[in-house]
C-alpha cells in the first residue's frame, strides 16, 4: 500500500470528531508549530516540501507564500480555496465532510505562518451540509483552545469563518472568490496586483486549496524534506484523485506523485481498470478543463515511455500529445462514450459559468457551444471543425482568467485527436443522431 | 410574495442567525455577508422576491441594486417561486456518462414537467445544474442540503415516492 498523508485516518469511525481526530495524532502539528517554531520556520517547511498547489495551478505553495506582503498594522488574509467546481473533482468534498478537521488544522498552521488573525474558508454553497460539518468541527477546536483568542497560551489569535459560495464556478478563481467573499459578483480582478498585495479587504492576501493546507499537519509533524522525499522530482508528495467515469470503482484515491497512469487506471488498489466488457478510449486527467487523451496516448507518452501521475509526465509532448495533472479529476471514457456529445457537454458547462466579462470568453464559448450543438445534432457543416478550432484559439490567452483556457482546451483537443469523429457527425447525419450512437472506426456502435 | 415590504421580516431565530453571520467579517465589511444572509432568506422564503432583495439590503445597508446583482450573479438563488422541493440535477459530462439523461429523462417524465418547471400540485420543481462535485458518484442530485446519488430509474421512482407522502 502507498503512503498516506491526507487519508490514513479517513475510515476512522468518529474521524470527523475532534476527540477521535485528536486520538489518532490530531493537533500536535498546531502544537509543534506554535509552541516550538516561528512563523519563518513554518514558511521555510512548507517551501521545502515543494508542495505545488493541489487546486489545478500546481504553482509551489511555499513560493506562494513568500510573495505576501508584510506592511506595518496592515491585516493579512488566507481564504482556503473550497469552492470545487472544475467537472470531474470531488476531492475536497471528500476530504471536508469526512475528516474536517485535518483542514482546521492545516488552517491554523498556514494562518500562523502568514501571520493571519482572521481566516476563511470559501465553500461552493451547494455544499451546505459540509459547511456545518466544519462549522461544528470549528466550534469543537475553539472549545478545546485551538481557536479563538490565545491560543494554546501562545498570544496568538485566530478566527476561521466558512463561507458559503452561491452557485459560481468562477468563484475558483482565486480573485473571483475574493470578489465574491467581500459580497459582489465573481467578476475575476486584473492583475496585478496580485492578492498578495493586494487580496481580500484590498489587504495581502494568500488563497490557496483544501487539499494543499491539508498537507500542512503532516509537513510539520515529519518536516518538509521527508514530504519532498515523496513523489518524483518537482513532483512531491501525494495527491488525491477524483476517479469518475466508465471504471470498476469510481472514488478518491490518495496517490503518491509518480504511480504510473497504468497501475492507477487498472490496479485493484485504485479503479479497478475499465468496467467489464468494456475497453478505454479517452481520458480526462485532470478535471474537464486540461486537454482529453486517446488510448494510444494515455498509459504511454508518444516517446513510449511509461506515463507517471505527475505534473511533468502528464505534460510531456505539451498541448500536441500530452495533457495535465491539474486538479486530479481523472474522467475515463470507454468506448461508448461519443466525444462530440461531451465536448459539447463541457463547452455548454464554460458556456454556462462564463462570468460575462471579457468579451473573447462570453461571446466564444456561447459560439463553441452552438457549433458543437449543431455538428451533435447531425446540421453540422465541414467548416464547423475549422470554425472551432478558430474560436478556441482566439479565446485562449486573450481573457483576463484562466475560464477562457478551460473552455478553449477541451475543444482544441478533442479535435486534435478525434477529428475522425467530428467528420462522421457532419457526413453521417441521420447515424449520428440515434440514440448512444457512437464512431468507432469503420465500425458504428449503436 | 404577495405582502407588502414592511411585512418582510427574518423569523427572530433567523434575524439572529444573520446577526451572526454581520459580526464575523471587519468593521465595515458587512456587504460580505451578502451570500450567506440571501441563503438564510431563501431557506425562509423558498424564494427571492424583490420586496426580500430590498428587505436584505437595508440590512446590510448597501444599496438594493448591490443585492440583486448578486442575486442574478449566482445560480443557487431562486428568482421565481419555486415547489416545496426543488430537484437540482447534475447536466455535467461526467454524470452523463453514467447514464444521467437517461435517469433524467425518466425523472422529467414522472414529474411531467421539464428543466425550469414546478408541477402543478406546487409539490416539485426541476432545475437543471453543472457539476456538484460528486463524479464518482453519479449520476447526482440535490434536494436541498440532501445529496442523492449513484441515481437510477428505480431510485428516482422511491425518492419521488417518499417525497410525495
Amino acid at each position: 500500500m502507498a503512503r498516506k498523508i491526507l487519508t490514513e485516518h479517513i475510515n476512522v469511525p468518529g474521524i470527523e470528531t475532534f476527540d477521535v481526530y485528536r486520538k489518532q495524532g490530531g493537533y500536535t502539528a498546531v502544537e509543534k508549530a506554535i509552541k516550538t517554531m516561528t512563523p519563518e520556520e513554518v514558511v521555510e517547511e512548507a517551501k521545502k516540501s515543494g508542495v505545488r498547489g493541489r487546486g489545478g495551478a500546481g504553482f509551489p505553495m511555499g513560493m506562494k507564500w513568500g510573495f505576501l506582503a508584510k506592511p506595518e498594522g496592515v491585516p493579512r488574509y488566507l481564504v482556503c480555496n473550497a469552492d470545487e467546481s472544475e467537472p470531474g473533482t470531488f476531492k475536497d468534498h471528500h476530504l471536508m465532510k469526512s475528516i474536517p478537521h485535518l483542514l482546521i488544522e492545516g488552517m491554523i498552521i498556514s494562518s500562523f505562518a502568514l501571520g493571519a488573525n482572521k481566516s476563511f474558508i470559501y465553500v461552493r454553497g451547494e455544499l451546505m451540509y459540509v459547511i456545518r460539518i466544519l462549522e461544528k468541527a470549528i466550534a469543537e477546536a475553539k472549545a478545546q483552545g485551538f481557536l479563538g483568542k490565545n491560543i494554546l497560551g501562545s498570544g496568538y489569535d485566530l478566527e476561521l469563518v466558512v463561507q458559503p459560495g452561491g452557485g459560481a464556478y468562477i468563484c475558483g478563481e482565486e480573485t473571483a472568490l475574493l470578489e465574491s467573499l467581500e459580497g459582489k459578483r465573481g467578476n475575476p480582478r486584473n492583475k496585478p496586483p496580485f492578492p498578495a498585495v493586494k487580496g481580500l479587504y484590498q489587504s495581502p492576501t494568500v488563497v490557496n486549496n483544501v487539499e494543499s493546507i491539508s498537507n500542512m499537519p503532516w509537513i510539520i509533524n515529519n518536516g518538509g524534506d521527508a514530504y519532498a522525499q515523496i513523489g518524483i522530482g518537482r513532483s512531491t508528495g501525494t495527491k488525491l484523485i477524483s476517479a469518475s467515469g466508465h471504471i470498476q470503482k469510481p472514488g478518491v484515491y490518495e496517490i503518491e506523485l509518480g504511480v504510473s497512469v497504468d497501475e492507477f487506471l487498472n490496479s485493484d488498489e485504485y479503479c479497478g481498470g475499465i468496467r467489464k466488457g468494456h475497453y478505454l478510449k479517452a481520458l480526462v486527467a485532470g478535471g474537464s478543463s486540461v486537454p482529453i487523451l486517446p488510448a494510444n496516448l494515455i498509459t504511454k507518452t508518444a516517446a513510449g515511455e511509461d506515463r507517471l501521475m505527475t505534473y511533468e509526465s502528464l505534460s510531456d509532448g505539451g498541448f500536441a500529445t500530452g495533457t495535465m495533472l491539474g486538479s486530479g479529476g481523472f474522467i475515463v471514457f470507454d468506448e461508448t462514450a461519443c466525444i462530440v456529445r461531451n465536448t459539447w457537454n463541457f463547452s455548454r458547462f464554460y458556456h454556462h459559468e462564463s462570468c460575462g466579462q471579457c468579451s473573447p470568453c462570453r461571446e466564444g464559448t456561447g459560439w463553441m457551444e452552438k457549433v458543437l450543438h449543431r455538428i451533435e445534432h447531425g446540421h453540422g457543416s465541414m467548416h464547423d471543425i475549422d470554425l472551432l478550432v478558430d474560436i478556441s484559439k482566439k479565446i485562449e490567452g486573450n481573457t483576463i482568467c484562466p475560464l477562457g483556457d478551460a473552455a478553449a482546451w477541451p475543444v482544441a483537443s478533442a479535435i486534435r485527436h478525434f477529428r475522425d469523429e467530428f467528420v462522421w457527425h457532419i457526413t453521417h447525419p441521420h447515424e449520428a443522431t440515434q440514440p448512444g450512437a457512437v464512431y468507432m472506426g469503420e465500425m458504428v456502435l449503436g | 410574495m404577495t405582502e407588502s415590504p414592511n411585512l418582510v421580516a427574518f423569523t427572530p431565530e433567523r434575524l439572529e442567525t444573520v446577526k451572526e453571520i454581520i459580526a464575523r467579517y471587519p468593521e465595515g465589511r458587512q456587504k460580505s455577508a451578502l451570500l450567506p444572509v440571501l441563503h438564510v432568506a431563501q431557506e425562509q422564503w423558498g424564494w427571492l422576491s424583490s420586496e426580500v432583495m430590498d428587505y436584505v439590503a437595508g440590512i446590510l445597508n448597501i444599496k438594493p441594486v448591490e443585492v440583486y446583482e448578486v442575486a442574478t450573479f449566482y445560480t443557487m438563488y431562486h428568482l421565481d417561486p419555486v415547489g416545496t422541493h426543488v430537484i437540482e440535477y447534475c447536466r455535467t459530462g461526467p454524470c452523463c456518462l453514467m447514464g444521467g439523461e437517461d435517469v433524467y429523462g425518466h425523472l422529467k417524465k414522472k414529474l411531467g414537467i421539464e428543466a425550469g418547471e414546478t408541477t402543478a400540485d406546487g409539490k416539485f420543481t426541476l432545475k437543471e445544474v453543472e457539476c456538484l462535485a460528486a463524479c464518482g458518484w453519479g449520476p447526482v442530485f440535490q434536494i436541498r442540503e440532501q445529496f442523492y446519488m449513484n441515481l437510477t430509474n428505480e431510485k428516482v421512482d422511491q425518492i419521488i415516492e417518499d417525497l410525495s407522502k
